[in-house]
């Protein structure tokens, strides 16, 4: 009974091979089973230096949702940022503001939102209106060296 | 002058000859692999000789250059005080490009080699004419098998690679030089993607597994009928094997990686 042994074999094979795909996709690609529900909401910064597609929102630091899509408002010709916020946090109140952050202090950027009071919540398609742009190392670096000797004279 | 006007159409003949041989052997083995889906049995037995018996060499190698990866990664990302990058830096490299290559060159050594030496002693003994005297197409009976086999065990054995490298660096990591087992683990989650980096990885391994297959089963059964044709041609299969692996990773980590974001 050769031929049972080895198709016991080979069957073993797939399956730790089928098992090492499904450890790699679930413990270090923290793949997500199935499409989770978002909504969009968008806003407009002025400057959103570096932020790529797929950067993280968040709130205080937890991950609620990602940046689908970056394009030029050709009205305001400011930056409209889209992103899909999971269902699960459906309460965001209307004057929630955005800023764009940086994780450390040359990191990635990301988007943090700081929620407001007001007791009408975001729905799908609207904008949230208070936004900041990302701090420019180049610019608080220029204004610190030019602007020391002015403010001496003054 | 005359000399070398003949060299070259010698050449040129010799280029068409090749392409014409290379379609009469692809075109039969195609419609082989689609006939030998109905005798999966056929299969299942090059699957053990390609398969599992590579297996061995595949693990140990990858716990090795993960470890190997673990150590120099840790060395160089400590000057930074960025230790705990390490999980994900790793991860990132084997599964994009060490996981894949690595892999189908150990593949070409172990497996492409041995079916390379096999179909072209089979050859050489005219085993494939007898079994077309006895109404046996070979390359159903002989080719396909060993094709869908090399299909199927080379991203199987690669996810093996991948995983089993990213436990070496883990060791390497967390258990000699102490970064924090969560940061280390946590690191890797939020930054490896399963389609962009995991899925990817898989899809250059099946590639790589039909591309050196591919190449053994052919120069094997091209090989001259002697011993010193086939101790030849299995060499050729390692040599071109390996330099397609490398040429064709960069050519797929061009299209699947081009551009941030």
């Amino acid at each position: 009974m050769f031929s049972k042994t080895l198709e016991f074999v080979v069957g073993l094979f797939v399956l730790l091979g089928l098992a090492a795909i499904a450890i790699l996709a679930i413990q270090v690609g923290n793949a997500t089973l199935g499409q989770t529900d978002s909504y969009d909401i968008t806003a407009n910064f002025e400057n959103i230096g570096g932020l790529n597609v797929r950067a993280p929102v968040s709130i205080g630091g937890v991950r609620i949702g990602r940046v689908t899509a970056i394009d030029l408002d050709t009205e305001l010709f400011s930056a409209r940022v889209t992103m899909a916020i999971e269902a699960a946090y459906d309460e965001l109140p209307m004057d929630t503001s955005a800023a764009i952050l940086t994780s450390g202090l040359l990191g990635a950027q990301f988007i943090g939102l700081y929620p407001g009071g007001d007791f009408e919540y975001l729905a799908a398609g609207d904008e949230i209106e208070l936004t900041q742009s990302t701090i420019q190392l180049e610019n608080l670096i220029g204004r610190f060296m030019f602007s020391g000797p002015e403010s001496e004279s003054e | 002058m005359i000399r070398s006007i003949i060299n070259l159409g010698a050449r040129t003949i010799g280029m068409i000859r090749w392409a014409g041989e290379g379609a009469l052997f692809l075109l039969p083995s195609f419609f082989g692999m689609l006939a030998v889906l109905r005798r999966p049995r056929l299969i299942a037995q090059q699957l053990y000789s390609v398969g599992v018996l590579s297996m061995v060499i595949i693990v140990i190698a990858g716990f090795f250059v993960g470890m190997v990866l673990g150590l120099q990664g840790y060395i160089q990302l400590s000057a930074y005080k960025a230790e705990s990058a390490l999980g994900l830096g790793v991860a990132l490299t084997l599964s994009r490009e060490l996981g894949p290559v690595v892999t189908a060159l150990l593949f070409a050594g172990r497996a492409g080699s041995a079916l390379t030496a096999e179909i072209g002693l089979m050859r050489a003994t005219e085993q494939l004419a007898a079994m077309e005297m006895m109404a046996v197409n070979p390359f159903e009976r002989v080719i396909a098998p060993r094709y869908w086999a090399g299909i199927i065990a080379m991203p199987l054995l690669a996810a093996m690679f991948t995983l089993v490298g990213i436990y070496g660096c883990w060791l390497v990591g967390v258990v000699q030089f102490g970064i924090d087992h969560g940061i280390f683990w946590s690191t890797m989650e939020a930054g490896v993607d399963f389609r962009e980096d995991i899925f990817n990885g898989i899809v250059k391994s099946v590639i790589f597994g039909a591309v050196v297959t591919g190449i053994a089963l052919f120069e094997g059964y091209f090989a001259r009928p002697t011993s010193e044709g086939v101790s030849r041609a299995t060499t050729r299969t390692v040599v071109n094997s390996s330099l397609s692996i490398l040429a064709l990773d960069y050519l797929l980590t061009s299209l699947m990686f081009a551009g941030p974001g």
